[in-house]
């Protein structure tokens, strides 16, 4: 029954027997569980003052103190959450807006649509995008976790358009897909049955990529204290540290680790993505 | 000047078309009274009745129809009348943003050249080397992983606080008057350093990456797997594939010049660094929004320019662009 599963997900095989996969996708898993339970670990609430100021990582306090001795620990794992919340929504919606357009575009390759559609996604990739997420985002005085996601997404959705609608453009002259266009099938369901599910690993891949810079975009914004009006977020933890003078006085735990997390977990994401990369594509396996 | 150009040009227009309406919107959807929020401002200040009477027919007009108000609006943006600043009241906006600007420029040109160069040299040299990409693929992708602001703390923390190197705020000493003596210039370039430093850095992740990738992809082709049977130094080959991979990365410059100026905007707040964008964060939290519509318009032209400049450094590395102007990138 296995042999039978394997042989069907030969991609999903690859994919979970490649080295550079199963090294990222621990510490993503590791990171995620952090984020999960971390909270459970630790009595304190995040704004809760839980002892002196300025203490180094100890027992007591896994990352240290702030200033004004709230436990780092607890603000890192909480924010985390927010982080990571925030950047899946819009990494998901950018992803999924990213793909339609660039199915479509690529599609109706050559038409003025077609045109039309990359016009207006040159114009968001040339657009300076956190300026314009500072603008947005300054106008909005109440921001919840699905604003900030929208927001985030709203200038990170180009450069998907862009990849799936030239992986779309080789596609669909395929003879499979002729064959779907000549059997008068509807527009949306060759997309769908046709080429959007030969380029499902591709789209995976792609979100996993967009997932990286959403969560980048956002926490960059939450730096400029511009995140959720509510709540913590990894940025926020951060600001207070540069705001308070956290570097200048030596407080690496503070305005370091929780950056640090982030940047671990992108790092391992990436390389989730090239083993993938290389499981997905025969030519590379070899190697 | 062919269709390749043509149509660059077009994307720019409208996107500065763009830029323009969203700051003629910007006042008008603030929450809340905007008129009564500035009328609270300038009441304290000496002579702001007059300017503030200036302002108010500058920006809202609110009298006129809407299209009257907008063509008002594009009349101010072409005589580069942005209004007056309320942070640093009475100060125009224009003479703000051109005393800031060149701190960005001193930052970021050097800093995206440089990344770029070293950034590509590296990446095809670890692309034709598995020893050494072992060991520098990791390190890559942690740079071109961290967040701007977050090298920046961590750049400002070694350099600056442990080894005491760098100072670590603003762009010259309090002490130091700005001039062009050898005094202040080699003030302004040890502050200059950590900023630079911090953009290079990250950067070069980035483009190691992807030109280790093209290298790595080139490498595959016929042509290489041919000057490998007739004996060919890595060298060589790895001078060919460089010669193709570099173009994809010049495009790849235009894709994220936005995204590098977006960077440098927190790594200028952590290392409180007079630029643009510390100005307009500074703006923002001020609800100072004359400065900032000023701050948003410039960052969009300079990168429309910039993006500009790399399309025409294509045409010319690019022989099959240059000879028909008709590629579509």
């Amino acid at each position: 029954m296995f042999k039978d599963f394997w042989a069907k997900h030969e991609n999903l095989y690859y994919a979970l027997t490649n080295k550079k996969v199963i090294f990222g996708l621990t510490i993503v898993v590791l990171v995620f569980l952090l984020a999960a339970f971390g909270p459970m670990l630790t009595p304190y609430e995040y704004g809760d003052y839980a002892g002196a100021g300025y203490l180094p990582p100890s027992a007591d306090h896994f990352f240290g103190t702030t200033i004004d001795g709230r436990d780092v620990f607890t603000r890192t794992v909480y924010g985390l959450r927010s982080t990571l919340l925030v950047g899946a929504i819009a990494g998901t919606i950018a992803t999924l807006v990213g793909s339609i357009i660039g199915f479509v575009a690529g599609y109706y390759g050559g038409t003025i649509f077609d045109e039309l559609l990359m016009m207006l996604t040159n114009i968001f990739v040339v657009i300076p995008q956190l300026a314009l997420l500072i603008v947005i985002a300054a106008f909005l005085e109440v921001r919840g976790v699905v604003i900030m996601a929208v927001i985030v997404s709203l200038t990170a959705w180009p450069w998907t358009a862009r990849a799936v609608r030239s992986q779309t453009l080789s596609l669909k002259n395929e003879e499979y897909v002729s064959l779907s266009r000549i059997s008068a099938l509807s527009v949306g369901r060759i997309l769908r049955e046709d080429i959007a599910s030969n380029m499902f690993s591709y789209v995976f891949m792609v979100f996993i990529q967009q997932f990286n810079s959403t969560m980048l975009a956002t926490v960059q914004l939450e730096f400029l204290g511009l995140g959720p009006t509510k709540g913590i977020s990894l940025g926020l933890v951060m600001q207070n540290a540069v705001n308070w003078n956290g570097i200048q006085l030596g407080m690496w735990w503070w305005a370091v680790i929780p950056g640090l997390i982030l940047a671990i977990l992108i790092t391992a994401l990436y390389f989730v993505n090239t083993g993938l990369d290389a499981a997905f594509n025969p030519r590379l396996r070899e190697m | 000047m062919g269709k390749y150009l043509r149509k660059k040009i077009i994307i720019y227009v409208i996107t500065f078309i763009l830029a323009v309406t969203i700051n003629f919107f910007i006042p008008r959807m603030m929450p809340g009274d905007p008129i009564q929020s500035l009328l609270s401002r300038f009441s304290g200040m000496e002579g702001g009745r007059e300017i503030l009477e200036q302002q108010l027919t500058l920006l809202f007009n609110l009298d006129q129809p809407l299209w009257q108000q907008y063509a008002n609006f594009w009349k101010s943006v072409f005589t580069l009348d942005f209004g007056i600043s309320i942070i640093q009241f009475p100060t125009p906006v224009f003479d703000i943003i051109k005393r800031a600007i060149i701190y960005d420029i001193s930052v970021l040109l050097p800093a995206i050249i440089l990344s770029w160069i070293v950034g590509n040299k590296l990446g095809a040299f670890s692309g034709t080397d598995k020893t050494v990409d072992d060991y520098s693929m990791p390190l890559f992708y942690f740079l071109a992983s961290s967040p701007y602001f977050w090298m920046a703390g961590i750049v400002a923390y070694f350099f600056g606080v442990v080894l005491g190197w760098f100072p670590i705020s603003g762009a010259y000493s309090s002490t130091a008057s700005p001039g062009l003596n050898w005094n202040f210039i080699s003030n302004f370039l040890h502050h200059w350093f950590l900023p630079f430093f911090t953009m290079f850095l990250v950067q070069l992740g980035g483009w190691a990456i992807g030109m280790r990738n093209m290298i790595m992809y080139e490498k595959s082709s016929n042509y290489s797997k041919y000057m490998e049977t007739l004996g060919s130094s890595k060298k060589l080959i790895r001078k060919y594939g460089f010669r193709n991979g570099v173009l994809p990365q010049v495009t790849g410059l235009a894709l994220r010049l936005g995204r590098i100026v977006g960077g440098a905007i927190t790594v200028q707040v952590v290392f409180n660094y007079p630029g643009l964008g510390r100005m307009l964060l500074d703006a923002v939290q001020n609800q100072d929004y004359f400065l900032m519509q000023g701050i948003f318009l410039t960052i969009v032209t300079m990168v429309l320019v910039a993006n500009f400049i790399v399309d025409i450094v294509y045409m010319f590395i690019d022989p099959r662009v240059r000879l028909s102007f008709t590629e579509e990138v």
